[in-house]
Parts: C-alpha cells; structure tokens; sequence
C-alpha cells in the first residue's frame, strides 16, 4: 500500500529540507483546497506534504513603504477581509472573493492559487496586473519572481525542487491608480472562470490613463498580457474600449473544452476587459 | 370516510406544525444511507468499465482475491443467475428484471462507461480500490454510440442484438428502437389543415442527472441460513426487496430491508445499483458490506434522465382555438429499453380541450448510462417543445400568452388524447390565478423578458399501507409504508390527527420497514400523500370504530349510540344517556378491560388520484454580450387539490421550479470523443446555486380531489414541467430569439444572439 508522510515544520530551512530531499512527489501545502481535492480524486500521489502554515511569515499582511507583503499562505478571506489592502488592490481582492466558497476562501491562498498553476486561477491576473512579485525560497537560497513568470503551462510553474513561495510583495499604490476583476461564468458562484480579466489602470489629474496593464486568465495555456497600449494616452472613451476590445481577442488562444467554446471565450475576454477597465477607470478616477 | 366539503371544519389539515424529522435532520442524527455500521463491516466497491460499448472477453480476478484483506469478488458470470426477459410495472416506469439484472452488474458486453463489471469486498477501503486495479478484464471494444438521433440512424452500433421493438413493424434486422407509442384524438392532420395559422418547430433536450445530494449507499448482511439484512437509501423498501430478490433469485421472506433516511431522490432512487451487489458480496464473504457510491459514480453510472428531439406543430383559428397538434419524439433510453417516452407523449397536449391530436415517441437505446424516473417522467421533455410552440402560436395570433392558453384550456369533461376524460380539475383556475397575479403585469425593462408556461401530471394510487395505534396514554403512533422524500410522515401524521380528533403532536409517525407494514409501493409519481394518506385515514377510522365501540362498553350502551367529536366519544344523542364526554385518553386507559389493545392497519390499492396542472411566470434579463440569463422573479401556480402541510407542498413547488430552471440553463450530460462523460462532476454539470435564484413565489391553487377524504392531490411533479419552456420563453422576450435547444447556456445564446437563430 502506497505511503502518505505530512510534516509542518516550523521554519523555512526545515522546509527547504524537506521538499528537497523527498525521495518521490512531495508537495507544498498552504490551504490545501485544491491538493486535498486532488488527493482525493487521486490526481495528485505525493509521498510527502509539507504544510508551510507553522512557518513564522507564511500568513500574515502588512504594509511597508514600499506597498504590500502578504504572507504565501494567507488565507484569501483575511485580504478581503483587511481594510487596508482592500482599499488599495480592489480588483486583487474581487480575484481571491471568488476562489471556491465562502469555506474554501478560510483556508485558499494566493500562493496555492497561483502554483496549482490553473489557466483560469481567479486572483493571478490582477496579482500580475498590480505588478506583484513573488519571493520563492529555496536549497539555493531567495530569489525574486514576477508573478506573471511562475506559471509556465497548466499544471507547471518555474519552481524548482525544493522550491516553494515565501511571500508576495505589492507594489505602492500612489495617485490616481486603481485596479478591478471580472469573471465570466454561467452561475454566480462555486464555479471556475471561463474568462476572467484583470486591468490595473493609472490616470494623470486630468483623467487621462498613463499606465495600463490589462491580463487575461482562461483564455490561454497561462495568464496573458494584452497589448494595452491603444488605451494609454486616452480618457477610456468609447473608441478606446473598442480596441482594448479588438486587442483583449487578439490576446486570446484558448481552447474548445466543457466550460466555453473557443468562439465564446474569445468574444467575452473583449467584454470583460472593457467592463473591468470602466471599473478600474472609475475606481482610479474617484481617488 | 366520506369527502369533507367544509374544510373550515379542519383543524389540522391546512396548519403548518414543525415537521417531526426535523431535529434529526438539522442535529445531523439522521440516519442516511452511509451512516449504519455492523460489527465487522467490509467494503465493497465496483469495477466499471472504462469504455462506452466493448465486449467482455475475460475477467481474471485471481490476483485480486490473493491480496490480504480481499474478502470477495463477485461477476454476473459467477455469481448471479440469468433471468429471464420479464417486464412488471413498477413505480413510474416499467422494468425489466433482465435487464435492470444486466445493468446492476454487466454481462457479455459493456453498454455505457461506467457499467459495472465486477465487484469486490476488503477490509478496507484502500485495499478495494488496490484489489480492482488487480482485476485483469480484457475487452473487445466495439464502436459506440450516444446520440439518440444516430442511435436510429442505419449502419448504427447495435446495442442489444435480441432487441425486438414493440408497437411498430418489425425492421427486419438489428435495431435500437425498442418501443414506438402513439396517441391519438381525432384526426390532427385534418384540424392542422383547417387552421388559418401553423407554427412548427424542432425542440432538444439533454440528458440531464436527478442531483439528489445523497449518494446511493447500502449496507447488506446475508446469514449462512439466507436471512439477509438490507439498510438503505431509496424510494422503497418494498422495491429494494423485489428486486434484489427478483436478480438473486431469493425467497422474499428472507429479506428485510429499513429505509434509510433518504437525501433526495427525485425518482432517481427507485431502481438498484448497489443493493444486489452487496447482498451477493455478503452472502459470499460472510460479513457485512457496506458500498457508498461516489458523486462520480452517481453522474456516471446512476440513471439521468433522457434527452429528447422532437418536432412540434399546432395549428389555430384566428380566434385562437387550436384546430389540430402533432408531436412527433424521440426519447434516449440509455443502454436499456425504457424512457419515459409514454408518459412525454400522454401528457404532451394534455393540458388543452383539442379535437385532433396525435402524440408519437421512439424509445431508443444508446451507450449511455440506463435513465431513470425523474420528477414527471418525460413530462418536462414534451412540454419544452409544445409550450415553446404555444409561445410562438401566441405571437404568431398577437394574442396573450395566458389568454391563448385560457381560451383552449382543459377542464371537467375534457377528453384527454391518451384516453381519460377529466373529472373535476383546477387548469381554469390555475390560469385565471396566473392571470390575476401581479407579476403578470409588473413592468419590465431593458433586455429583461417574461414568459409562461404550463404544465400536466397524471399523479398516480396504487398499494400502500398504514397502521394506527393508540398507546397507553393516548398518544398516536403511525406506520406507514412510504419512504418520506417530501414530508410523508408530517401529512400521515396531520391526517391521523384530524381523524382522530387529536392535536398533531400527540401523534408520532415512522416510516415501517418491509417486516413491519404491509406491502406499499414505492414514493413516486406524486402518490403517497393521496394513496398512503387514504390508508392512513381509514386506518384511523376503523381506529375511531373501535374507540366508539370500548366507549359504548363502558357506558354499557349500543355503539351506534355513540359518536366520535374532537377527540372524545360522546352519547350520540339525549336518548343515548347522559354521560360526559369520554377522552381518547381515558379509553386508551381502559383497553386492556374491554377487550386488549386498539390499533388496526389498512391496505388498500387507491383509486381516483387527481390530476394536477400548473402555469409558471418567469421574469429574466438577459446579458447580451455574454449570454448570461438572470432569472428575476418566478412565480409557480399550480391546483394541489387540498395542501395537508402547506410549507411542505410550497417546498415542493419551489424545489420543482428550481431543478427546472437548472435544466433549463445550465444543466446536460457532456460526452468526449470517447463516449466518456466529461462532467461528472457537481463542478461542471452545473445545478443552480442559492445565489442565482430569487424567491420562487408558490400560489396554491386548491380544487379539492373528491376522491380522497382532504382533496389531496399529487404535488411532487407538475411543478418541474413549465420551467423549461417559462424560461426559453421568458428568453424570447427578452432576445427576441427563439431558443430550440437546452440547455439554453451562456455560449450558445451568444451565438442565437448574433445569427438571429437559436
């Protein structure tokens, strides 16, 4: 009969060890909302499960000078559930509000969302919108990764062995910058996104947008980045969302499976960008 | 007892009491399925097959019976007998136990991928789960087919070679088509072309799954000597030991079965799957076995119900009478013979007075999994397409939705084309009720539409029992036969109570198990509150009798010259004598001096159940650009006869509704190129959430059913009928496009949206 060993060690170095030197799968475990699942279903065969929860830093929010750190495994309903952080990363948070159910969001995490490495993970395309970075820790030590460089295909990131996420840092909001989330699905909750959209804008005094990033989950291998650029230098008028439309499509390489068809996927990834860039605008313009 | 015309006499009847398996339920103390265990239980798992059509070669399970801890693995080969093709009518279908025996455990060939082809029993669950992937089946795949429309097709898979089609010629060669049905009232062509407007068109449905939350579970024990013990979630204990006995080949007397408390059935749970499979596994192994299906299993191997095409036609005057109709249907009956193609067909039209009618349906097998009864049975199918052509008809007359539906509703004396003539019903006054309704004229706005629908049911009598009997004190127990799937215990126990003159909860009810209670057909069809409440009732009656009789004993008077008045005997008259009233109680007190315990059980087969029609109002908005439909406001009439406990019977509307409205949007079996379900899953095969519904306002229409003692007529199943085409219609109106298929899910409404044809 097959083996299952759960360790929680209480500090990154033990951890490190222990993934490291795991003779066959071992798997990282923050909430476990997805792993317990896979376990189950037997998906997922790890010999070893090493929870990170015990680990001094894994949960937790705080400000710096410089923005936000949250803790890897934090559970996505003390975000939504910090005034702070809420009011600085609506659209981050309008991503982790949609993970599973009310239950699952007690334990779900950001780090879990992104490393199950989904195409459709809710809060990773305004985690990458926000320009957020991940400090992954490891038998080489730490080292600094964009978000948006961790998954690399369904079901891979660019973790090595050994390898788990430690921390998130998010960037300063300052001025008129404001950033939002949608998803498609066909009911209104406990579903998994068949499109969803993050778009974090920043406007100068008089509303004209400076900076825009724009990234779509769903509709491709990984999250993707759409080419926002039409949109910069204009106040988001009807012209513009017409090509953060036309672009959000050309961004799109989805797949016909049970949740959309190509043709749908495609057309909704335009919708969307353009409702959550009017959120994001409103949102931004109001500060 | 005679029909109560006053029903301001009721004091129970009508009342909404707290129901008694209530604290059980939200205490968690119910007893499911999963939730017995024995001394020494084992776990029994099934082997299913990975393939969608394929013929079984060989089954080497001689390494998995070497694994220590594997107690028993049975096969249809070795273990069960072959039975003879012998259909019976059970419940709201018919079965075959030939091959409801062949689809409890394959035999010669797979038909569907998750057809069960072996089992095993370990003491554990992780050594079962090791034991199956030691069983060595080799197969023959074969080709396969899923559609119902290619199923027909020539040169297609044939699933049964035996298969002999009833009620059409035969085709001269392998075929599977196993039943043509038509109904017919006048001459539908000749009144279609007397009309001065035609609307036709062709209507899809999917397959689409009960979603009861309870999965199927057993636990069996099977003595040396035969006795076996059966505990398990269904719809009848009764049925249970039918079939068990009927695939095993068991003498009845030897199997008890106790119904579980059940979580939902919905008519998926009037058919086994599990049950033979642990008594065989049992009586083999020595111990107790215990099977929980998973959710996966309950998706893939547990009936839906059947998907459809059909092409409907309704011709009118200008006026708006309906001249002439046809149906023509075609029913996917899974790997088995056996949709719900009469009853689609029977009630197809039956809401409307119509001359000319003709209603026609194939039963067609495929490699599906076998369906199985769900509310209505074929019913929802039917009335999709025929109500979506009355909408079209509606638009196409420029008449009003409800009033094209008034001007040919049906009512007493009506003819209906599948035989009946309809005693007193409540269509009229349901769709006056819709009519009057405010939600009716509420405003709409933008991209927000509203449509109605309505909808039949037969509801059904049959064999039930009940017994009553008066304890020590006075207190009321009752027995019944009936599962309690839609608040059974609560009704038997009013209705006892209102007989007997005594407050509801002085009366406790329990559902008996099959050694207890006399033979009683399984919960479905909408007829336990009816059939079950009419044995009930002249249980307690005859209960009443011998109360009066004890009383008159005491008084040393005629019983004739005592009468029975709110729970007391009292001297029929001045002549009688001058006695005060004499309490329940204070027989009860007395029993054992004149003449031993009261009590008395009745079995009946009840006759005279009373049809139930209901009109559905349903308000969406649509999202154009995504396709996403919002259901606003829904609002479900419907003629319930007399509500016993009115909560339960708006329960039952709203649940009704709500499972409609699933089917309708968002709800259908997924295939993969290989034939093999692709969302068994609650994940992917998408019932509606709380969060995407408003309150289901339920309007109790109540044209009581002479023919039983309170009016009751069948709730459970009308109120599933109208939602799906309410919605499509509601679609139409705000769309204006014209939905054919279901379900009508955000992509394909997108697509309907921009080419104009849906």
């Amino acid at each position: 009969m097959p083996r299952l060993s759960y360790a929680a060690p209480a500090s990154v170095p033990d951890a490190v060890k222990l993934l490291a030197g795991a003779q066959g799968l071992a798997k990282v475990m923050s909430g476990g909302t997805d792993l317990l699942v896979q376990l189950r279903s037997g998906r997922a065969k790890p010999e070893l499960i090493v929870d990170t929860k015990k680990i001094p830093g894994m949960m937790g929010i705080r400000e710096t000078a410089d923005g936000w750190v949250i803790g890897a495994a934090t559970p996505s309903a003390e975000l939504s559930e910090h005034a702070g952080f809420s009011a600085a990363y609506p659209g981050v948070v309008e991503g982790t509000n949609l993970i599973g159910s009310t239950q699952v969001q007690g334990r779900a995490s950001l780090a879990g969302n992104l490393c199950n490495a989904s195409p459709a993970a809710d809060s990773v395309p305004a985690m990458i919108a926000a320009g957020a970075v991940a400090v992954v820790v490891g038998p080489t030590g730490q080292r600094s990764v964009p978000v948006a460089q961790i998954v690399t295909a369904p079901g891979r990131t660019s973790l090595a062995k050994g390898e788990f996420i430690f921390e998130f840092h998010f960037p300063k909001v300052s001025g008129k910058q404001a950033d939002a989330y949608l998803r498609f699905i066909p009911r209104t909750e406990m579903d998994i996104a068949v499109v969803g959209c993050g778009v974090n804008l920043t406007l100068d005094a008089a509303g004209v947008i400076t900076a825009a990033s724009v990234v779509l989950g769903a509709v491709a291998p990984t999250q993707v980045a759409v080419d926002a650029t039409s949109i910069v230098g204009s106040k988001l008028d009807d012209a513009a969302l017409a090509a953060l439309d036309t672009a959000a499509r050309a961004a799109c390489n989805p797949i016909n499976d049970k949740r959309g068809t190509i043709e749908f996927r495609t057309k909704v990834a335009g919708v969307l960008a353009r409702r959550a860039a009017k959120i994001a605008y409103d949102r931004a313009g109001a500060r | 007892m005679n029909f109560v015309a006053n029903f301001s006499d009721l004091k129970v009847v009508g009342t909404r009491p707290v129901r008694p398996d209530g604290i059980d339920k939200v205490t968690g103390k119910a007893m499911f399925g999963a939730d017995l265990s024995m001394a020494g239980t084992l776990t029994g798992k099934v082997l299913r097959s990975p393939h969608a059509h394929a013929r079984i070669v060989s089954i080497d399970a001689s390494k998995a019976l070497a694994l220590p801890g594997v107690k028993a693995v049975v096969t249809a080969a070795g273990d069960f007998p072959e039975i003879s093709s012998e259909e019976a009518a059970a419940g709201e279908s018919p079965v075959n136990f030939r091959h409801m025996a062949h689809n409890v455990l394959a035999r010669d060939k797979v038909l569907y991928e998750g057809h069960a082809v072996a089992a095993v029993a370990a003491t554990t669950s992780a050594i079962a789960d090791a034991a199956m992937a030691l069983i060595d089946v080799t197969y023959e795949v074969l080709p396969f087919v899923i559609d119902v429309e290619a199923a027909m097709a020539d040169g297609a898979p044939i699933l049964h070679d035996d298969l002999v089609p009833s009620g059409m010629a035969a085709p001269g060669k392998p075929t599977n088509i196993a039943k043509r049905v038509e109904f017919k009232l006048g001459d539908a062509e000749a009144g279609l072309a007397e009309a001065d407007v035609v609307v036709e068109g062709r209507y899809e449905t999917t397959a689409v799954h009960q979603g009861y939350i309870e999965p199927h579970a057993v636990i069996a024990s099977v003595n040396p000597d035969g006795q076996t013990q059966i505990f398990a979630s269904s719809q009848g204990q009764f049925m249970i030991r039918q079939y068990v006995s009927k695939i095993l080949n068991m003498d009845i007397a030897n199997i008890r079965v106790t119904p579980a408390e059940i979580g939902g059935g919905f008519g998926g749970k009037t058919l086994v799957y599990l049950e033979p499979l642990a008594v065989a596994l049992s009586r083999k192994a020595g111990k107790p076995v215990k099977m929980v299906m998973t959710r996966d299993e309950v998706f893939r191997s547990s009936g839906p119900t059947s998907g459809g095409v059909m092409t409907v036609k309704i011709g009118a005057k200008k006026d708006g009478t309906i001249t002439g109709a046809t149906i023509d249907i075609a029913l996917q009956a899974g790997a088995f013979p056996g949709s719900p193609v009469a009853p689609a067909c029977m009630c197809a039209f039956a809401c409307y007075d119509l001359k000319n009618v003709r209603a026609s349906g194939y039963d067609v097998v495929s490699n599906r999994s076998k369906i199985a009864a769900y509310r209505a049975p074929g019913a929802p199918i039917s009335s999709f397409g025929v109500e979506s052509a009355m909408d079209e008809l509606a638009t196409k007359l420029g008449m009003d939705a409800l009033e094209l539906r008034q001007k040919n509703a049906a009512k007493a004396g009506t003819k209906a084309a599948y035989g009946p003539v309809f005693p007193e019903i409540g269509f009229e006054q349901v769709l006056d009720a819709a009519k009057s309704h405010p939600h009716w004229s509420a405003p709409l706005g933008p991209n927000q539409g509203r449509g109605v629908a309505t909808g039949f049911w037969f509801n059904i009598g049959g064999d039930s029992s009940a017994s009553v009997f008066v304890n020590e004190d006075g207190t009321i127990s009752v027995v019944s036969g009936s599962p309690d799937i839609g608040g059974s215990r609560a009704s038997m126990a009013m209705m006892a109570a209102e007989v007997l003159g005594v407050p509801y909860e002085k009366v406790r009810p329990i559902v008996g198990d099959t050694a207890q209670i006399g033979i009683t057909g399984m919960t479905g069809g909408s007829r336990v509150t009816f059939a079950t409440g009419m044995a009930t009732v002249q249980a307690a009656e005859k209960v009443v009798d011998e109360l009066k009789k004890r009383a008159a004993m005491i008084w040393d008077i005629s019983p004739e010259a005592v009468d029975w008045k709110d729970g007391e005997a009292v001297p029929a008259g001045a002549n009688a004598g001058g006695f005060d009233p004499m309490p329940l109680a204070a027989i009860a007190a007395k029993a054992g001096k004149t003449g031993g315990p009261i009590g008395s059980e009745v079995s009946i087969n009840a006759q005279g159940a009373g049809a139930g029609f209901g009109a559905h109002i349903c308000d969406v908005e649509v999202d154009q650009e995504t396709g996403h439909v919002k259901i606003l406001r829904y609002t479900a009439v419907q003629d319930v006869g007399k509500a016993i406990h009115p909560s339960y019977v708006e329960g039952q509307i709203q649940g009704g509704a709500v499972q409609g409205i699933g089917w309708a949007l968002n709800e259908e079996y997924l295939y993969d190129k290989n034939g093999r379900m692709d969302n068994s899953g609650f994940l992917d095969y998408r019932v509606p959430v709380a969060s995407d519904l408003p309150m289901i306002e339920a309007v109790l229409v109540e044209v009581p059913n002479k023919r039983h003692p309170f009016g009751v007529r069948g709730v459970g199943e009308v109120p599933i009928i109208p939602p799906l085409a309410a919605v499509a219609n509601a679609i139409k109106a705000a769309t204006g496009v014209r939905m054919h298929s279901l379900p009508m899910s955000p992509p394909k409404i997108v697509a309907a949206i921009e080419s104009g044809k849906g």
